[in-house]
């Protein structure tokens, strides 16, 4: 897996692909991936339960939601409304979506560790205002095939034509953009300051 | 002289260097790990070729899966038997020091650190898990992070963070009778909202924040994730050092305790501390909070009306009404009276000695009605094993209630103990979301222990204060 290469690390300028609207404020970790399929050891194949008790009801039969319906299907870009992720630390949540095969989020808001690990995995949460971020929702519902591009580094989103400003938080802009979100090298390379620093601790 | 708080000084005891992405690299000095979070990063670490840095700063246990009533092993549930067993094999190979059921020191992962002794003023604490925010309560930075971070840390015993700002939240004057730590940061939830703490850390402080024990100060702690803010924390002070000198780890080791408090002395909040944000509560005039929705912050004080979703701010109402609908409550209503199923006492919120003392006083001499499924999840094994001492156990069973051993339990729903349905649960612990104590429709009411205690006993929820004294005969 390229994502892992310690060498490596992709620059994430840009993310484009069409978008799936899930609408609503404050959806927590807890309905983007519900704890009982937390009991793995691995990351793998968590895409199919994303959202699970949303899109599926007890006989497993499924409701509406966008991600049950074939025009969303291969949806890259999540647009989403305030507050998303927020609720448990899990990077199961971020990982199950990108799992399922989005790259990249645009939303009102998103939970600070929610987007952090959104970071680690290279994948953007770029935030634009209720207004902006409706639009697009309304877009991506009505124009489910049609593209959206995120230019990171430039803080825009371009679709039907048009160009919006977004805003993408400065430290993650310079980490996607520099290809630099992979933190364990980054930090690894330090190491003669990290002993430094645990030898000045009057604790360690 | 400085202006620093405990977060600024702290941040700059640890910090390694300035990364080239803009982030600071922070040295970590303890990191506890359990079994959900862990296994993908130990995975990480091998396809890296990378060893585990500082074994001798790490600390295992296991929580969030472990049945709470039968614990032979093999576990009866596959999957979690399939964790527990790649947990133990990665602490072995690690030499992380494991507490296992078998120690008799195992228990939620927020509970422990604290009974060890190993959250300590000064430190800066992390684990995979958001409520990592409850070791501040000892004036440690204590963080939650996510698996790629766990990674981090494994690897290089560091983390890279942004620097917040910091919000003083003054709680002044006292508790009254039947109001609690958890009430406060209900209030402070409700008041600020669920997302009132992102970008900030919280300092409690003030009278109120200061009268209440080390356990008092790990609930609101514990919540600060709740209202958004990553960490929370308390300066530690008198009360943190009687903690802390009964430990085992001190009480072994009483010299330390002498050259580590000048350090934890040091890294107070100075005086003149300047803060990017100052908000006040008012202990008096709490009374107990209960929840009426889906978040933490759709709270209510147990005599005031559920709120009425064009009352509240626009971008609120929509989450309000459905969270409404999801639990039946009606605007202008009271929580007094909601009918439960349920009652659960436990979770790292509120499943410490003191917390299942104060539920205890309530049940004692009552009985909990035939319809609702009452229980008692301890914190940890010595929380168990220092209640049942106390004679607890006896209480609560007298009263009805399941003892059971350690673990989160239905706080989330991962092992046997779920909801069903549509059940209502009055519960001590922190997070009412739809779904999270295992069932989709179950209904979850947000309270502190003893108004856990009080809904078990009457079947619905109770205003504490009001039930009369028990006669005994
Ligand atoms: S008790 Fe609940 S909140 Fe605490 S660590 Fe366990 S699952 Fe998380």
């Amino acid at each position: 897996m390229s994502r892992e290469n310690e060498v490596e690390i992709p620059e994430v300028k840009k993310a484009s692909g069409s978008g799936i609207p899930i609408r609503g404020n404050d959806i927590d970790t807890d309905q983007i991936i519900p704890a009982r399929f937390m009991k793995v050891v691995t990351f793998d194949g968590l895409g199919e339960f994303s959202f699970f008790d949303l899109r599926f009801d007890e006989d497993d039969n499924e409701k509406e939601h966008p991600m049950n319906e074939d025009r969303f299907q291969d949806a890259n870009v999540m647009i989403t409304n305030a507050n998303f992720g927020c609720g448990s630390s899990r990077e199961h949540a971020p990982q199950a979506l990108m799992r399922w095969g989005i790259d990249a989020f645009i939303g009102e808001s998103f939970a600070e560790i929610f987007a952090g690990n959104c970071l680690a995995l290279g994948m953007p949460t770029v935030t634009a205002d209720q207004e902006t971020v409706e639009e697009l929702q309304d877009f991506a519902d009505a124009n489910p095939d049609a593209e959206i591009d995120i230019d990171v580094a430039g803080q825009t989103v371009t679709y039907d034509g048009k160009t919006v400003d977004v805003t993408v938080d400065e430290g993650q802009r310079k980490a996607l953009v520099d290809g630099i979100w992979d933190t364990t090298a980054l930090m690894k390379s330090n190491q003669q300051s990290i002993s430094e620093a645990a030898e000045s601790l009057p604790y360690v | 002289m400085s202006e620093a708080t405990l977060y600024d000084k702290v941040w700059d005891r640890h910090k390694v260097t300035t990364l080239p992405n803009g982030q600071d690299q922070l040295f970590v000095g303890l990191h506890l790990i359990h079994e959900v979070t862990s296994p993908q990063a130990f995975g990480m670490l091998q396809e890296r070729d990378l060893d585990v840095a500082r074994p001798d700063l790490t600390l295992a246990t296991v929580d969030h899966i472990v049945p709470t009533a039968d614990q032979s092993r093999p576990y009866n549930d596959d999957a979690a038997e399939e964790m527990m067993s790649e947990l133990e094999e990665n602490v072995r190979d690690a030499g992380i020091e494991f507490l296992s059921p078998e120690t008799g020191e195992q228990g939620i992962v927020h509970v422990i650190g604290p009974e060890q002794g190993l959250t300590q003023p000064g430190k800066t604490i992390v684990c995979g898990d958001s409520h990592t925010s409850t070791h501040g309560a000892f004036g440690a930075l204590a963080f939650g992070i996510g698996t790629s971070q766990i990674r981090d840390v494994l690897a290089t015993q560091t983390i890279a963070m942004e620097k917040q700002k910091v919000r003083k939240i003054q709680v002044d004057g006292q508790l009254g009778e039947g109001v609690e730590a958890k009430d406060i940061i209900l209030e402070i939830i409700r008041r600020l909202g669920t997302e009132g703490g992102v970008g900030y850390v919280y300092e409690y402080a003030g009278e109120a924040i200061e009268d209440l024990g080390m356990e008092g100060r790990m609930s609101i702690c514990n919540m600060s994730i709740e209202g958004g803010a990553r960490a929370g924390y308390v300066n530690p002070d008198a009360t943190t050092y009687e903690w802390l000198e009964q430990t085992d780890y001190f009480q072994d080791q009483s010299e330390t305790f002498g050259e580590l408090k000048p350090y934890w002395d040091s890294i107070r909040s100075d005086e003149d501390a300047e803060y990017d944000d100052v908000v006040h509560i008012d202990a008096d005039e709490l009374e107990p909070v209960v929840t009426w929705g889906t978040t933490p912050g759709q709270g209510v004080g147990i005599t005031d009306p559920i709120p009425a979703p064009e009352e509240l701010s626009p971008e609120k109402q929509d989450t309000a009404r459905r969270a409404q609908e999801h639990m039946r409550v009606e605007p202008g209503d009271t929580m007094e009276g909601y009918d439960i199923d349920v009652a659960f006492l436990g979770s790292c919120t509120n499943a410490r000695l003191p917390d299942l003392r104060r539920a205890a006083k309530i049940v004692e001499g009552r009985q909990v009605p035939d319809d609702v499924r009452a229980f008692v999840v301890p914190g940890s094994q010595r929380v168990q094993k220092t209640a049942e001492a106390a004679g607890l156990r006896d209480i609560f069973e007298d009263a009805g209630f399941d003892w059971r051993n350690a673990g989160c339990s239905m706080c989330l729903g991962m092992n046997e103990d779920q909801l069903e349905g549509d059940e209502a649960c009055a519960s001590s612990s922190n997070r009412n979301f739809i779904g999270r104590q295992g069932s989709k429709d179950g209904r979850t009411v947000l309270m502190n222990p003893q108004m856990v205690a009080a809904a078990a006993v009457n079947g619905e929820v109770t205003d504490v204060r009001k039930l009369e004294e028990v006669v005994s005969v």
